[in-house]
């Protein structure tokens, strides 16, 4: 019972991981670019949802809405104007300017929002239901929820509508897509617009749990573990990949005293290096994208 | 503009290409050595810190600079270094003695990391590192035995020729002689085969392989180089703070490092000093900024991390090569004075490379 128990945490924390990871893996796949100012776009997203909904009191749903619809807005133009420069240039210079960025959005919100812990109030705080012995909170599910109905609506999205279609030729082949008279650099801005709104959504489902402030945006670093582990380049992958790393963490955490101490911490980076170790490929991945020496 | 004529191949691989270098580099190391005469105790410990931070850039610029393969986690060499250092000054064993060791350990642990996680290129590499630094920072917090933990681990200052690292004049030689030596053995290792490999790497890699190159040895090579120099630069960086916590290796330290090869100049040694200058300098900077600035700006804390931001976006957009490449087009338009064309350093358009098979 206290596995099953742990296995539900586990999946609430992987959830969150996963949506950042698919972040990383809708850019990684169109542009070839690792934005690893992700998790700061979560923090952004987190802090606008308190501004929203703790400052300015409006309804927990609108004000979840008008920030995803923010933050997605905000990695539009984040391509359009400033990382769209960068293309052709080697993958250090992409490194770094998306760490730089990370930083600029870093000090923005500290300078803005200041320094201190946030909290807002949502409709699933200090809710919980018991099943069987069981106790879930609302927070948590509500973190499930959340990523399923996000993962079927980025189907359907992928799947059926024209720019969806146009989104994944962009990635398989831009030179093809051009020819096909596809916007490219429309489209690779929309997809940098919904990486962004994922993560903003992230950022909003996590904050009751860890309350908003500028330290969450190191979960965008534990979320490189996910979308490797996952294959990097495979939507269901990086929520896989997501959901194994929150529950090694949590059982990490809980059997500590068996393995060594301070295990949890770094449990998704260990996986990490293992996963790129043993095997670079991922679990997901459709073809070899790493080259090998 | 100055023609050499070259009668020899050996000219090519000179270290000093005219007797004009010859003449600024002496007049430039008789300054160095000269300052003491003229500046106070503080500003010798800040270019005694430059000069450590120069070293851990050579470290860093031939890695990412020199083989093209970046890394976000070489504050664990800092650590390494420092820790062992500490460790072995601790235990009696003499300063001309710890530095060898230090090297050779911080060579072999940059082997031992690089020979698996060099498969990896590009993005991957950059991630796996930035996982390594973290998982060093917490090795630092929980060998107790070897780091002191959290507690810290004071360094021993012994004397050394009959002087003390106290003294900050000798503590200055000292990093200056070893910035000089490091600088000679970075020269020579770039101007041998070995730097000539890495470079080819770091332009085309299945290039280079097809001349010979052997991809993984150069590589782990490369990182094992880098970390030597990076380890020597924290061991005297152990004698500079004196006081040894596991977060001051942490990831904020090796962007640092980072975002000093990358305002230096990609790509040219003396882009680590410039950078070196321009880092140690930064809080400074950031000093006579918050002067500035309204006091509701700029008394926050959050001034540091968005300026530090700001200077690395601004650099990789619009000056790519750096302080050193900003001082080549100058000294070129110097050079070619009435007949310099603008379009020399023009942009030229770019597409997406992709690393895909």
């Amino acid at each position: 019972m206290q596995l099953i128990q742990l296995l539900i945490d586990g999946v609430a924390s992987g959830c969150i991981y996963g949506l950042v990871a698919l972040g990383f893996v809708l850019i990684y796949k169109a542009t070839e670019t690792i934005n690893f100012a992700q998790g700061d776009i979560l923090m952004l997203g987190a802090f606008v949802a308190y501004s929203l909904i703790g400052i300015l009191g409006m309804d927990y749903l609108t004000g979840f809405a008008l920030t995803v619809l923010i933050i997605a807005v905000f990695g539009f133009f984040l391509d359009a104007v400033v990382v769209r420069q960068i293309i052709g240039q080697p993958a250090f210079a992409t490194v770094m300017l998306t760490i730089g960025l990370g930083f600029i959005f870093r000090g923005f919100a500290s300078i803005y929002w200041g320094t201190d812990i946030f909290s807002f109030s949502t409709p699933f705080s200090g809710k919980i239901t018991e099943f069987n012995g069981l106790i879930i909170s609302y927070v948590n599910l509500s973190i499930i929820v959340g990523t399923a109905v996000l993962m079927s609506a980025l189907y359907f999205f992928f799947t059926f509508s024209k720019i969806g279609v146009a989104m994944r030729a962009s990635s398989e082949n831009q030179l093809a897509a051009y020819y096909m008279g596809i916007p490219v650099k429309f489209i690779f801005s929309l997809i940098w617009s919904i990486s962004a709104g994922v993560a903003a959504v992230a950022g909003v489902l996590l904050a009751p749990i860890t309350l908003v402030d500028t330290s969450i945006s190191l979960i965008g670093l534990k979320a490189f573990a996910a979308a490797v582990l996952g294959g990097f380049g495979s939507i269901p992958g990086a929520i896989v990949g997501g959901i194994i790393i929150g529950i090694v963490e949590q059982l990490c955490g809980t059997y500590e005293n068996y393995l060594f101490e301070g295990v949890r911490e770094i449990s998704a980076y260990l996986v990490l290096i293992l996963t790129l170790i043993i095997y670079p490929r991922g679990l997901f991945s459709d073809k070899a994208e790493v080259k090998k020496v | 503009m100055r023609f050499i004529f070259k009668t020899k191949y050996s000219q090519d691989i000179n270290i000093a290409k005219h007797n004009g270098d010859r003449f600024w580099y002496s007049l430039l190391i008789l300054i160095m050595a000269a300052l003491p005469l003229v500046l106070d105790d503080f500003y010798l410990g800040e270019i005694s810190y430059i000069c450590i931070l120069s070293i851990a850039g050579i470290g860093l610029m031939i890695l990412s600079g020199y083989t093209g393969l970046a890394s976000l986690g070489h504050a664990a060499f800092l650590g390494v270094g420092a820790y062992t250092h500490a460790f072995l000054l601790t235990n009696g064993i003499p300063f001309y003695a710890s530095i060898p060791i230090v090297i050779v350990v911080s060579f072999l642990v940059g082997a031992a990391i690089g020979i698996p996680i060099l498969r990896l290129t590009g993005m991957y590499l950059a991630i796996a590192t930035l996982a390594l630094g973290f998982i060093a920072e917490h090795v630092f917090i929980k060998w107790e035995h070897f780091t002191g933990g959290n507690r810290g681990l004071p360094v021993p200052q012994p004397e050394f020729l009959g002087m003390s690292f106290y003294d900050s004049v000798f503590f200055y030689y000292v990093c200056l002689v070893f910035l000089i030596a490091a600088m000679f053995a970075a020269i020579n290792i770039l101007r041998s085969p070995t730097g000539r490999a890495f470079v080819a790497i770091r332009d085309s890699e299945i290039a280079a392989q097809s001349l010979g190159v052997n991809l993984g040895l150069y590589k782990a090579l490369s990182f094992a180089i880098s970390g030597a120099f990076t380890g020597l630069a924290g061991a005297l960086l152990a004698h500079y703070i004196g006081y040894l916590a596991p977060d001051i290796f942490n990831i904020f330290l090796s962007l640092t490092l980072l975002l000093l090869i990358v305002v230096g100049g990609m790509g040219s040694l003396h882009g680590t000093v410039f950078g070196a200058i321009f880092v140690g300098f930064l809080p400074q900077l950031i000093a006579i900024c918050r002067d500035y600035l309204p006091s509701s700006i700029g008394s926050q804390p959050g001034l540091e991390p968005m300026l530090f931001g700001l200077i690395l976006v601004f650099f990789i957009l619009y000056e790519p090569l750096g302080i050193y490449g900003r001082w080549m087009k100058i000294k070129l338009f110097f050079q070619l004075f009435p007949t310099y064309k603008r379009q020399t350093f023009k942009k030229q358009k770019v597409f997406t490379k992709s690393d895909r098979v």
